[in-house]
């Protein structure tokens, strides 16, 4: 793309006639940009806050609509799509039997144990990598080639090795875990910002010194991003493994739901899945913001 | 930085990569062949090889390998245009990222195998399911990424564009694209490498037809350790080959329209 620019602004030169050197303009105190007001009509500024705020909702609403009248006016029958009034019914059935926090409390024990596991080992492998490049020489290919492998692949060698029990579940969503935080953490020591080494060279920091001072500061944020993408993964797999073998667990009732040809069933599970994943990333998503908001600081006090 | 780099040659680094893999051999073949274990799990090297090659020599493995590759291939090039489309639009216009992202970010935060069960009972079991399945997991990285791309195009390229009078096609056309290019590129080798990952979980799931999952299923119902492994290191090397190829041909676009890779 730069090159694109710059041939674009070579062409765009009168031949023959050189530039004038560009001139230093003086350092001068940044001012405080006088507020723009724009006075706009108070009742159309109202409707179009009131439209964007209406927009997100509209593609839900259609939907609904449409898969509302689809079921009242019969044009699938209702073993294919099930009517939402019955979905909805049977999340409460399920929430009022208690059926609901039984299988979302075992999964999320599964997960929070498996990913916590994960992230650990994770964090430290990466840790031990980012700190001595002899110990990431003897370890980061092998790694790498058993990274290769997905979950999925992993799954029938596992399940050989532990049954069906709850420890294949915690190795799964450990390994799942484990890969995202590993890189990244890696990744968080090897983009520690060149100019903070050398400040640290500079005032003859011992290496305990760089590297509680400037490395593990400049690297929470990243490994905070591989913890997230890692839950991210956790989660996924967890309703995997459910599916394929559990009996109980918010994957599990899908699974039941579809021997049953119960998409009620099915659909209210995926719905709370869902809310349940979307609910846990915005946390971590909150959280990630505002450590990233305390980083972008450092390099421009820096400049 | 000299605390952080290490002293050895490179000739020693490459080397002491091997170290791991080959002792990790070294001491299955002994636990195998020293009986040290009569766990019926406990296969011996000899034996996955022996394995290995009376499966390179079946046609059904073949058949299974190719079956894969193509629900694979078909499905990860649905998933991509559909979400270049997607993420085009996504990215150029507000109005339908207004209408549009908010329930697309919700629908990415569902799990994707939670979509099976009704896949399946829309679609059957057979390649249709699957491919929709693996248009799905291809179709969710792409459009994520090309709408991040055009959306953190700089705002000093889309000045230059202004200054010189560009118009809204020259703009798109010389300006934004190539910039969100290496974005874009970022999302078809994810989706490349999720849809491996959920060809893998359709057969697990999907249960009928031939394909590499379904073979490994196979040997874990029937305690074949050996036929487990060797599935497992297919997997992994047509993974990794398919991720070197989007690398290379990431790079071989890169050059052409002129990107230095990032």
């Amino acid at each position: 793309m730069a090159r694109a620019t710059a041939t674009a602004l070579d062409q765009q030169q009168v031949p023959g006639k050189p530039l004038a050197p560009v001139k230093r303009l003086p350092p001068s105190t940044p001012r405080s940009t006088p507020r723009v007001v724009v006075r706009v009509a108070q009742g159309s500024a109202w409707q179009s806050r009131a439209l964007n705020r209406l927009l997100p909702w509209l593609l839900p609403t259609a939907l609904l609509g449409l898969w509302y009248l689809g079921s009242e006016r019969g044009w699938l029958s209702d073993q294919v799509l099930p009517p939402p009034a019955f979905v909805y019914q049977t999340l409460v059935d399920l929430a009022s039997t208690g059926d609901l926090w039984l299988n979302a409390s075992a999964s999320m024990q599964r997960v929070l144990v498996g990913f916590l596991i994960g992230s650990g080992l994770g964090v430290t492998l990466g840790l031990v990598m980012g700190l001595s490049k002899t110990v990431e020489d003897y370890l980061l290919p092998s790694f790498n080639a058993l990274v290769q492998i997905p979950v999925l692949g992993w799954m029938p060698f596992a399940l050989l090795l532990f049954g069906i029990g709850e420890p294949l579940k915690y190795v799964l969503i450990a390994h799942a875990a484990l890969v995202p935080v590993t890189l990244c953490t890696l990744q968080a020591f090897h983009q520690v910002p060149k100019r903070l080494l050398e400040v640290g060279q500079a005032y003859g920091f011992s290496r305990r010194q760089i590297v509680t001072d400037i490395v593990l500061p400049s690297a929470v944020a990243p490994i905070f991003t591989g913890l997230r993408l890692g839950f991210t993964k956790a989660w996924l797999s967890l309703v995997v493994v459910e599916l394929l073998a559990s009996s109980e667990g918010l994957g599990y009732l899908i699974a039941y739901g579809r021997q049953l040809f119960q998409l009620d069933l099915v659909m209210a599970a995926v719905v709370v899945v869902g809310a349940v994943g979307l609910l846990i990333d915005r946390s971590f998503e909150y959280v990630e913001r505002r450590l990233n908001k305390g980083r972008a600081v450092i390099p421009g006090r820096l400049a | 930085m000299s605390t952080l780099t290490s002293s050895a040659a490179p000739s020693t680094r490459r080397y002491r990569g091997w170290v791991l893999p080959v002792v990790a051999v070294a001491v299955w073949w002994l636990a195998t062949n020293q009986g040290w274990s009569d766990s019926g799990l406990l296969v011996s090297p000899q034996k996955v090889a022996a394995t290995a090659w009376h499966q390179f020599t079946s046609e059904a493995f073949w058949r299974a390998i190719s079956s894969s590759l193509a629900r694979n291939l078909s499905g990860f090039f649905i998933g991509t245009a559909l979400g270049l489309v997607l993420g085009c639009l996504l990215g150029f216009s507000r109005l339908f990222e207004r209408v549009v992202g908010p329930s697309f970010n919700t629908f990415k935060q569902i799990s994707l195998f939670a979509w099976i069960p009704l896949i399946s009972v829309w679609f059957g079991l057979g390649d249709v399911a699957k491919v929709v399945f693996l248009s799905l997991a291809a179709l969710v990285p792409v459009v994520v990424n090309t709408c991040d791309g055009l959306r953190n195009v700089p705002p000093a390229f889309l000045e230059v564009a202004k200054v010189y009078g560009f118009t809204r096609w020259q703009t798109i056309r010389g300006v934004m694209l190539p910039a969100a290019l290496p974005s874009i590129f970022t999302g078809v080798y994810l989706a490349l490498v999720y849809s491996w990952l959920a060809t893998i979980g359709a057969e697990y799931l999907l249960v009928s037809g031939s394909g590499i999952g379904n073979t490994l299923i196979d040997g874990s119902e029937h305690f074949m350790m050996d036929l487990v492994l060797f599935g497992m290191v297919v997997i992994g090397l047509v993974g990794w080959s398919l991720n070197l190829l989007a690398r290379s041909l990431e790079r071989r676009m890169q050059r052409l329209y002129g990107i230095t890779p990032r």
